[in-house]
Formats: C-alpha cells, structure tokens, sequence
C-alpha cells in the first residue's frame, strides 16, 4: 500500500515536471490599472499560438517597474513612463535600455457624492486644482458654480478623498493638476506617490469609491473604468479647447489621435490637457515595459510575436473592456519599434 | 563519578566525557540539546528580522540619523522622510483601543468567571474564542461598512457637544477614534480569554476566606481575587496591546490614512503598519523604500520597548505579592 502510494506520488510530480516543461513561461508584473484587458489579451493569445505562457502579476506601477529592474520578470507594465532616473537606474544595472510600448489607453475621472446636486457637475481645471490644493473649500464656491449653472450646489465643506497606495491613476491625475496649474506643480507636483496638501486616502480604486460613495460632500479621482462599473457618478472637465467634456472611450481616443503626430520615438509622452476639441483632458496611456535585449531566444521570439498580435488582434478586445484604442499611428510607429527588442 | 551537569543546572552539556554519552544514550541530552535548539532558533529568527531591519535601511538611517524620529514630513517626491506621524497615530490608536477594550474586557472576565453560571459562561468563552480568530480584514470591513457611518451621523456629533478640544474638527466618520474602537473590538477577546483563565485559576481558599471574614460576593472578588490575578490580567493587556499596535488591515481601512499630527481624536490619520501597506509595493527609489524598511525598524523598537516596560511592571508588581498581604 505504501509502495504504490509513492509510486503514485512520483509518477505526478514527474508528469507535472513534464507538462509545465512543454509550455514557455514568461512572467510581468505591474500596473493594476490595465490587469483585466491584459489578462484577457494573454488567456486569448494562448489560445491562438499554443505554446507561450504568459503570467502577470498586478502588483502596481511601481512595483513593475522596480522587479523588471531588478530582474525578476521579463517585462513589466506602467500607468506613468519610467522617468529619467528610473531609466539610468535601469541601463546601470542591466547594460541595456528598456523601451515603452503603449498598449491601451486609460482616463481619470473625478467622482463626487455630493447630495442634493441635481445634475451631472462640470469641472473646470481652476476648480480641480483648487480643490485638490485645499484652497476651494466649499461646494458653492464661484469656481465652482461659475460652471453648473442652475445646479443646486450646498454650502457643505468638501471632503477630498485621494489614493493612499502608490497609483498610476495618481501619476495621471497629478500629471494634469501639474499642467494646469503652477502653484500645485511647484507646491506638489507629480508621481505616484505625494504629499497630498489635503484629503483621505482610500486604499486603492475600492477604497476610494468605497469613501465617495459613504461620505457625503465628497469629490475624488478614479479610472474611468471602474466608475462606470461601479455607477459612480462622475463630472465632465474642460479641456484646453475650452469645451465640457465627460470622459469616455470617444473622447480618451480623440486625445491619444491629437498626440500621435507629435509622438517621441521612445513613446513615453503625456497626453494630458492634449489639444482637440472633444479630447478629454485627463488621459494616459498605459505602458508595457520590455528589456531592449532578451538573451532567451524563446522567450524573445514569444514577447516579439505577443507584442504584434497585441497591436492587431489585441486592441479589438479593448473596446469591449472599456478600454479606448491606440490610434492607427502609434500602433504603426510601434509596429516599426518590434524590430529594435534584440 | 560526579558529573558537572548536575552541579551546575543549565550550563549546558558541558560534562565529564563518560557521564554524557551515558546521558546521551539514555535521550535526556539529546532531549534537552533539540528542545534547546528549537528555542534558540526562535530567538535567532527574531535576531534575524531585525537585522535584515538594520541593513535594509542603511541608506535611510545615514541620511536622517535620530532626526527620523522626530521629522513630520512624509514627501515621496521630495525625498524628506519622517515617522514623527506614524509613531504618534500608532500610540494613539493602540490608547484608544486600550482605553475602551481594558475596563470592557476585565469587567467580562469579571462576570464569566466569578458571576455567571458555568454554562452561560462556557458559551460565551465560545463566542469570544470566534471573535478573536476572525480575520482582521473582516473587521475592517466591518468597520468600514458599519462602524464609520455609524460614528459619522451618530456618535461624533453627539461627542462633539461636550466642547473637549479631543471631540472637535469635522465628522467624517473616519479617524482616529474609530480606528481605536475597531482595535478594541479586535483585541477585547485576547483580555477576556487570557483574563478569564487567570481569574478561574485563582484558588478557592482566598475566595472563602474573603468569604468567611464577611465581605460580600463583590467585595471577595474585587479586593482579593482580581489582585491575585493582577499579573495574568496585566499580561493580557500587554497582549492586547501587543496585537493593537501591529494592526494593519482593519487600521488602514478606518484611520482615514493622512499624514497629519492632531489633536483631535476626530482627525484622520496614519499608523506605522499602515503606511508601510499602503505605500511600500510601489515604493520605486532606494531611498523611499529604506525609508519605509526604518519605519518597520521603530515598530519593531516600540514593540520591544513596550513589552520590556510590561516585563518590568509585572515583576515589580509581583514581587510586592501576589495580593495577600493586601491592604
């Protein structure tokens, strides 16, 4: 009895020995942001093309970027580029540069709970930042109302909620807030992590939509997706041509299409407040970060092959996911940078 | 032959050659070695943690030095770090906590064991023992989905009319008074449960005879048996505050995670284990991430400290007597 039990128990390992030796397993980590489009682009790829496995940790922008650093994945993901001193950081170490490849695009928007407020709230730049400064203090301040006439806005103290994790929606968010307004991009400035001048910090999109939606008087930042999902409701913002614009797969295109002319060749730009009269303003797109060179022919191949089904066959699960495009330019211009991964 | 091992209790198996292996052969030293082994594993794994501690914060002690205690400042983009926040809302949730769940959880150690009626008692040992396995996560929830409204449109605005200056500043509900109350509930079974054993372990003579001098059923329990249980009690509280003090979940559900050193108890604010969830996956930069690393060095110290001043009042207390000579 005994006997055969071990005999059972070798002959599995030795077959799962076998089986998991068959498939390729390359492994990411990073943003959380863009975690359901690139699950399904992996499970959908490994169905198409048999045999490359690929498996991703949604740890966050930062963490991603520090473990491709240190080398223990083989690519990772980012909401915000890896700014210069991350880069260095990064060639130091490994002798080789990383490259960016936008994959999809995301937006910010600002979600309030604010009771009593009888329509869907307009937000001009001025009033975001003011908020967020902590120098607008009230639901009826004239920056605020300036731009919802006719809604009844209450004299109640606003109640800012940010994220408390390190977050590329924060990067995103601060990105914008740092464009529009001097005094919070010399008071603050940008990153995934701040010191927030005012506001509670909610653990991730959860917590903060979980503080809007039980605090009153409330305002606060999240994904575009996970508003929508959650029915939060959330405000329309103005763009730098002067227009309201709500944030949605339309519009977060509309800004990717005004930056593709003007797009770097190492594609880590911002296209917040981008130009166009239906852009949204708050913006981004999201980043996979992939080692310049792959010793492992395999898994160098596999990336390669991965990276191009992404910019064809990938992007038209995006929509679905609530995920907006990359425009045809970039996805050319991308499709050209494949050839420079050795 | 006289072997020194017998002359000299705990020196270890330092003995005459011939003695020892004998010893050996019967398994008492090899006994005493593994067991001995197991326990000095324990203290080395903890020699350990804080050492790793230590080096993985080299940067962050050189470049702060002592200051790091005392800075306010917790700026990511600036590279300016400090704990001074941390470390005040780490001891002023674990106050709070004390403060409500110490009087709460004695007074039901109290009644489960000297009052109630052994089956009453019994049950509710059960339900207590539940309480204290629940996951703190869930109490974060609990405290976040219950606690918090319930505080923000109830019980703040009721505190807020007796004017204290620790009742004042906005309701949101979330903060520093909820956090406490959230470890309270966490850490109220660890003082009853530990409290509850000690009282029912105090012999039956010292009860009689506070009975038979005539003093009332109160009076026997509060003036001769808690005192006799007075160590065990205040070991169940250093327990308790043990356990409040590296509360992360739950705390940074409710604290409302703000940078900010108040007054106030209606403030939000930040505690050391907080922080250091929050923030230390997506801490890029050396010195950021060593900054958090020292931060989970000064719990570590706080910790430590704690437990020692525990230590020391226990043997104070005990070595005045254990309440018989009691006056």
């Amino acid at each position: 009895m005994k006997k055969i039990a071990g005999l059972l128990v070798a002959a599995l390992a030795l077959a799962t020995v076998a089986w998991s030796q068959g498939a390729l397993l390359i492994n990411g980590a990073g943003a959380s942001f863009p975690y359901p489009i690139y699950s399904k682009w992996f499970d959908e790829y490994r169905k198409a093309h048999g045999n490359a496995e690929i498996n991703y940790q949604s740890v966050g922008s930062g963490a991603g970027i520090k473990q491709v650093t240190d080398g223990t994945v083989d690519f990772g993901a980012s909401d915000g580029p890896m700014n210069d001193e991350q880069i260095k950081a990064y060639t130091d170490k490994h002798g080789y540069g990383i490259l960016h490849f936008p994959t999809v695009l995301g937006a910010a928007v600002p979600t309030y709970n604010v009771p009593g407020a009888s329509a869907a709230l307009n937000f001009t730049p001025e009033a975001l930042a003011g908020i967020f400064l902590g120098k607008i203090t009230k639901w009826n301040d004239p920056a605020i109302a300036g731009a919802n006439k006719g809604v009844n806005l209450p004299a109640n103290d606003i109640v800012v909620v940010h994220r408390s994790d390190g977050s590329g929606t924060t990067y995103i968010w601060t990105d914008y807030l740092s464009k529009v307004s001097d005094e919070w991009k010399n008071k603050v400035g940008k990153g995934t992590s701040i010191n927030w001048p005012v506001g509670l910090g909610g653990k991730g999109s959860e917590g903060v939509t979980g503080l809007i939606k039980q605090t009153p008087n409330s305002i606060g930042y999240v994904e575009l997706i996970y508003a929508a999902q959650n029915s939060v409701p959330y405000g329309a913002v103005k763009n730098a041509a002067g227009t309201f614009v709500k944030a949605d797969l339309a519009s977060v295109s509309a800004a990717a299409a005004g930056a593709a002319k003007s797009m770097p060749d190492d594609f880590r730009v911002s296209i917040t407040n981008a130009p166009g009269k239906t852009a949204y303003p708050i913006s981004s797109f999201t980043w996979l970060l992939i080692p310049a060179k792959i010793s492992d022919a395999g898994k160098r191949n596999a990336i390669k092959d991965f990276l191009k089904w992404s910019l064809a066959d990938g992007q038209n699960y995006a929509e679905a996911l609530s995920y907006a495009k990359l425009p045809k330019e970039v996805v050319a211009k991308e499709a050209k940078a494949l050839g420079s991964i050795q | 032959m006289a072997s020194s091992s017998t002359t000299v209790p705990g020196a270890g198996p330092i003995v005459g050659s011939r003695s020892f292996l004998s010893k050996l052969r019967e398994g008492d030293e090899i006994a005493r070695l593994i067991t001995f082994i197991f326990a000095a594993a324990v203290v080395l794994v903890t020699l350990l943690l804080v050492y790793e501690l230590w080096r993985d914060s080299v940067l962050a002690r050189q470049k702060f030095g002592l200051a790091f205690l005392w800075t306010r400042v917790w700026d990511p983009l600036a590279d300016q770090y400090g704990a001074l926040p941390f470390i005040y809302g780490t001891v002023v949730t674990s106050t709070v906590a004390l403060f409500i769940a110490v009087p709460l959880g004695i007074g039901a150690a109290i009644f489960l064991a000297e009052l109630a009626p052994a089956r009453v008692s019994d049950t509710l040992e059960f339900f207590i023992d539940l309480l204290a396995a629940v996951p703190s996560v869930i109490y974060g929830l609990l405290g976040f989905l219950a606690v918090v409204p319930l505080m923000r449109e109830y019980i703040q605005p009721a505190l807020k009319k007796t004017m204290l200056p620790i009742f004042s500043g906005p309701a949101y509900g979330l903060g520093f008074l909820t956090a406490g109350v959230i470890l309270a509930i966490m850490v109220i079974p660890f003082i009853i449960s530990v409290s509850r054993e000690v009282l029912l372990s105090v012999p039956r003579d010292q009860r009689e005879a506070a009975l038979a001098l005539g003093s009332t059923r109160w009076e026997s329990t509060w003036k001769v048996v808690v005192p006799f249980a007075r160590t065990g009690i205040m070991g169940s509280i250093f327990l308790a505050l043990a356990r409040a003090l590296g509360e992360t979940m739950a705390v940074t559900m409710v604290v409302g995670n703000v940078v900010a050193i108040t007054p106030s108890l209606f403030s939000p604010g930040y505690s050391i284990a907080a922080v250091i969830a929050n923030e230390f996956t997506e801490a890029t930069g050396q010195l950021y991430s060593q900054a958090l690393i020292e931060l989970g060095l000064v719990l570590f110290l706080l910790t430590f400290i704690l437990n020692g001043l525990a230590r020391l009042l226990i043997i104070a207390t005990s070595q005045r007597g254990s309440g018989m000579g009691h006056a």
